[in-house]
């Protein structure tokens, strides 16, 4: 008997159509991947089954009772447990006293530190209850929710794509924890996009796509490329490389030393590098390593020694961020919101954001409003961004939509440097596709490129070489051709110090 | 349940009818509040915001409300700036005060100098004199990241002990059989801020306030540093990507804001007002914040609420003298308006939503 039965579900939000008489079995101990596009209606669904979105139509079963979760709590004392792709942890509590926080009825907090420390060891999530959050690494702070759901003794995990800001090695612990908890019959709802994951962990797959289930699968005997093209919906475009011998040395970056901006930032320590034109340079690493200051010290909001950043055989560490986009260094920030674009302004003014400089939008200070609509419907036509209009504010655009049209924005002005922190978050797989075809494109016409991104696959994809940024250190950059997951583990750090599960399943 | 519902594009429709909604609020709660106090509620509205306008001694009142008006916009057009880009100038009064002292030390130095390059002296000496003032907390906010909200209200209190030591001393008239108070400029040609038409109201000050409305309209929509003022007000990362420079920034805004301010105290000692005396200011800094707000800080909006601001000034003048109204009660309708406003405001930026059953 299946653990959960989901019966033709419909949720409609106002424009669209969420979840379009979707149905959907968990049987016990199944590990069970939901997979589509943003957008596709995977949160919605699991949302529903959270307690958290009340469907309009459809029935769900649990254990052959009816199942209608009013709100999260009624969905937990069923035996549901998620963990969020977005921690809900407080910074300066520490792991004991976060897990307390998200129990109904919590025990006293000796018993909690203990109880921690029982299932920690039980299913191989090495993590000691009294350290304080604000210290933990990513893939350590998962674990203290994966514990926090654990010690309600789910029936089913959800999982919402858990694996994106983990390391190789602390994957690999993830997976032998779901596999143990499997083992002993407990049900997991696994959500992802990495269709390679998928096929190593899960034991069925079903395939949402605007709403409605177009397919289910054994991944374990299906290619991720079917899985991908039934998840997109159309055969997918391959990037490819010109393989065009390198330029000289269009960026160099000397001993690159600053302090953290802020208090919960990462001080920059001794980075070298040089990219050259026509080189794609991949630096990866797990988020809060240092990405976000190195960003900011190459696009000038943050400013070092002059010589510590050179653009040709300019020294430009000391100058503001205009002066190097005057210069031909271009940036793109990974938060969109309230960063990279701003949230209540309209496409046209985000567009003249940071077109300003090169594009000439501006003559004696005064702005050119026509030039700056036409680059921003230039950049909304050529990098497919839906949205009415370009007087449309940034924030009435989906996530990967403005993403479009940030990355849009730096690639048309035609640097001959650009640096991107995470190019594809949260885009869908096939404008991910074109976005990085882009990159290379942008590449293969002699610019430099820095990808900054937490997602190998797509570093080993576009990038010449590879280096990892770990505690503000950058690794010395290899080639990627012919570098192994292992070895690139190894360079991001190993599991930040922790052993692999001592599972004894 | 009433919920809000953050719209994804504010509502245009709102924006504009908001002010009005928020106006039209303000006088049934203040009639209702009227007659708590036991004054005729419809009478005491109808004088506070038409008598002024069409009554049959309107011809009396409509110049007092350009005299009234145009240093409210002058000075909120300048703190527009600085409430859009984030940097909190409460302190106008201070500079308001400072350049009407500024002005006044120029025109009592050149006094009796009969001169037409006095005038215009003391223009530029007044609106130096309130940038001056507004640097005070600028340069401690760039500097030691002091609050700049708390450093330029105190500014406005050490404003006032100064300009009353000026009344009492250094700038006393000396023909004044010792009373408190500098001569009166507004009695000497040279320095006077004459009506351009007799009996208007039309002074140079009405002048520099439409000229500032037109500025700030172009500066804000077509110039660069406008976009600037608007991007570091509402997103300060994205305003750092896009090369905007915080702290210039800080003195550019409390700079028109202080200059402006100063400017509108030199019209005044030069007009209406005619000297310096102990407590000379009519509070024309702070009630601007209101007026700024009301305006949605949008220069033309700015204009209309002005012209709304001293209609109630005067329209509250009236209904006190006519009908004993307290002159608490209009500075209670003031208050109402702004706080009415902003209520109403939510419903440009939210949708209210009737939800049922869901938590």
């Amino acid at each position: 008997m299946s653990l959960l039965t989901i019966e033709n579900l419909t949720k409609a939000y106002p424009g669209v159509v969420a979840n379009n008489d979707v149905s959907l079995e968990i049987g016990r101990g199944e590990i069970h991947a939901l997979l589509g596009e943003n957008g596709a209606g995977k949160s919605t669904l699991v949302k529903a089954i959270y307690g958290l979105v009340k469907p309009d139509a459809g029935k769900m079963t649990l254990n052959g009772a009816d199942f209608e979760p009013a709100n999260p709590s009624a969905a937990r004392a069923a035996g549901i447990a998620m963990v969020f792709q977005h921690f809900s942890l407080f910074d300066a509590l520490t792991v004991a006293e976060n897990i307390a926080l998200g129990l109904e009825n919590p025990p006293p907090q000796a018993q909690i530190s203990e109880d921690v420390r029982k299932v920690s060891d039980q299913y191989g999530l090495p993590l000691d209850p009294e350290m304080i959050v604000g210290d933990l690494s990513a893939g350590e702070r998962q674990r203290v929710e994966i514990i926090r759901c654990l010690l309600q003794d789910p029936k089913l995990l959800i999982m919402d794509e858990p694996t994106s800001v983990l390391t190789p090695q602390e994957v690999t612990i993830l997976f032998e924890t779901l596999r143990k908890l499997q083992s002993e019959g407990t049900s997991i709802l696994y959500i992802s996009h990495k269709l390679e994951e998928i096929r190593a962990l899960c034991d069925n797959a079903t395939v949402l796509r605007l709403g409605q289930v177009v397919g289910t699968c054994d991944p374990r005997r299906t290619s991720a490329r079917d899985m991908a093209e039934l998840m997109v919906g159309m055969a997918l475009q391959i990037t490819s490389k010109s393989g065009k011998p390198l330029g000289d040395v269009a960026l160099r970056l000397s001993n690159l030393t600053a302090g953290a901006p802020h208090q919960f930032g990462t001080a920059l320590k001794h980075i070298s590098l040089e990219v050259r034109k026509g080189e794609v340079l991949g630096i990866g690493g797990v988020a809060g390593n240092g990405q976000d200051e190195l960003v900011a010290a190459l696009s000038g909001e943050m400013k070092v020694g002059a010589q510590m950043v050179v653009m040709g055989d300019i020294p430009i560490g000391a100058l503001p961020p205009n002066k190097r986009r005057a210069m031909g260094l271009c940036a793109a920030p990974e938060e969109r919101n309230g960063h990279a674009a701003a949230p209540d302004m309209t496409l046209v003014e985000n567009a003249l954001m940071t077109g300003a400089t090169r594009l000439s939008l501006t003559r004696n200070g005064f702005l050119q409003w026509d030039k700056a609509r036409a680059f921003a419907d230039a950049i909304i036509e050529t990098f497919d961004v839906r949205t009415p209009s370009a007087n449309n504010t940034a924030r009435s655009l989906s996530g990967g939509n403005l993403q479009k049209f940030v990355i849009g924005r730096e690639i048309m002005q035609n640097p001959d440097v650009l640096v991107i922190n995470q190019p594809t978050w949260g885009v869908d797989a096939s404008a991910a596709a074109s976005i990085r075809q882009a990159i290379l494109d942008l590449a293969n016409n002699g610019a430099a490129v820095v990808v900054i991104s937490q997602d190998l696959d797509e570093l080993m994809e576009i990038s010449d070489r590879f280096a990892a940024l770990n505690e503000g250190k950058l690794s010395e950059p290899r080639p990627t051709q012919g570098l192994t997951m292992e070895e690139i583990g190894l360079m991001l750090g190993g599991a930040h110090g922790m052993e692999v599960a001592h599972v004894d399943a | 349940m009433l919920m809000l519902e953050k719209r994804s594009n504010p509502s245009r429709g709102w924006t504009y009818a908001s002010p009005i909604v928020a106006v039209i609020l303000t006088m049934i709660l203040g009639g209702i509040v009227f007659a708590i106090l036991g004054k005729p509620p419809l009478e005491t509205i109808r004088t506070i915001f038409f008598d002024p306008l069409f009554s049959e001694f309107a011809w009396f009142y409509r110049p007092q409300l350009l005299i009234k008006g145009a240093p409210l916009v002058l000075i909120a057009i300048g703190l527009s700036f600085g409430f859009r880009a984030g940097v909190w100038n409460i302190g106008a009064e201070g500079q308001y005060i400072m350049g009407a002292l500024g002005a006044a030390a120029v025109g009592l130095a050149f006094y009796p100098t009969d001169s037409w390059i006095v005038f215009p002296l003391m223009i530029i000496a007044g609106t130096l004199s309130g940038i001056l003032w507004a640097m005070i907390p600028a340069v401690l906010r760039v500097k030691f990241k002091t609050n700049e909200i708390l450093v330029s209200l105190m500014l406005v209190y050490v404003a006032e002990r100064f300009a009353a030591s000026m009344a009492l001393g250094a700038m006393r008239n000396p023909d004044g059989m010792g009373f408190p108070g500098s001569r009166n400029l507004s009695q000497y040609p040279s320095a006077a801020n004459l009506e351009i038409f007799a009996g208007s109201g039309m002074h140079w000050g009405v002048v520099a306030a439409f000229i500032a409305v037109i500025f700030a309209y172009v500066t804000l929509s077509r110039h660069i540093l406008g976009f600037q003022v608007r991007l570091a007000g509402q997103s300060p990362r994205a305003a750092a990507f896009a090369g905007v420079n915080p702290a210039r920034l800080i003195l550019i805004c409390l700079g028109i804001s202080g200059g402006l301010a100063g400017m509108a105290g030199m019209f005044e000692v030069a007009g209406p007002l005619g000297q310096v005396n102990v407590g000379f200011n009519v509070g024309y800094g702070f009630t601007a914040i209101i007026v700024a707000f009301l305006g949605r800080l949008h220069p033309v909006g700015i204009l209309l609420a002005g012209g709304l601001m001293a209609l109630t000034y005067i329209g509250g003048e009236i209904a006190q003298s006519n009908l004993g109204l307290p002159s608490a009660a209009i500075q209670l309708l003031q208050g109402m308006l702004l706080f009415i406003l902003l209520m109403v405001d939510v419903l440009a930026n939210y949708r209210i939503r009737f939800a049922a059953g869901e938590k």
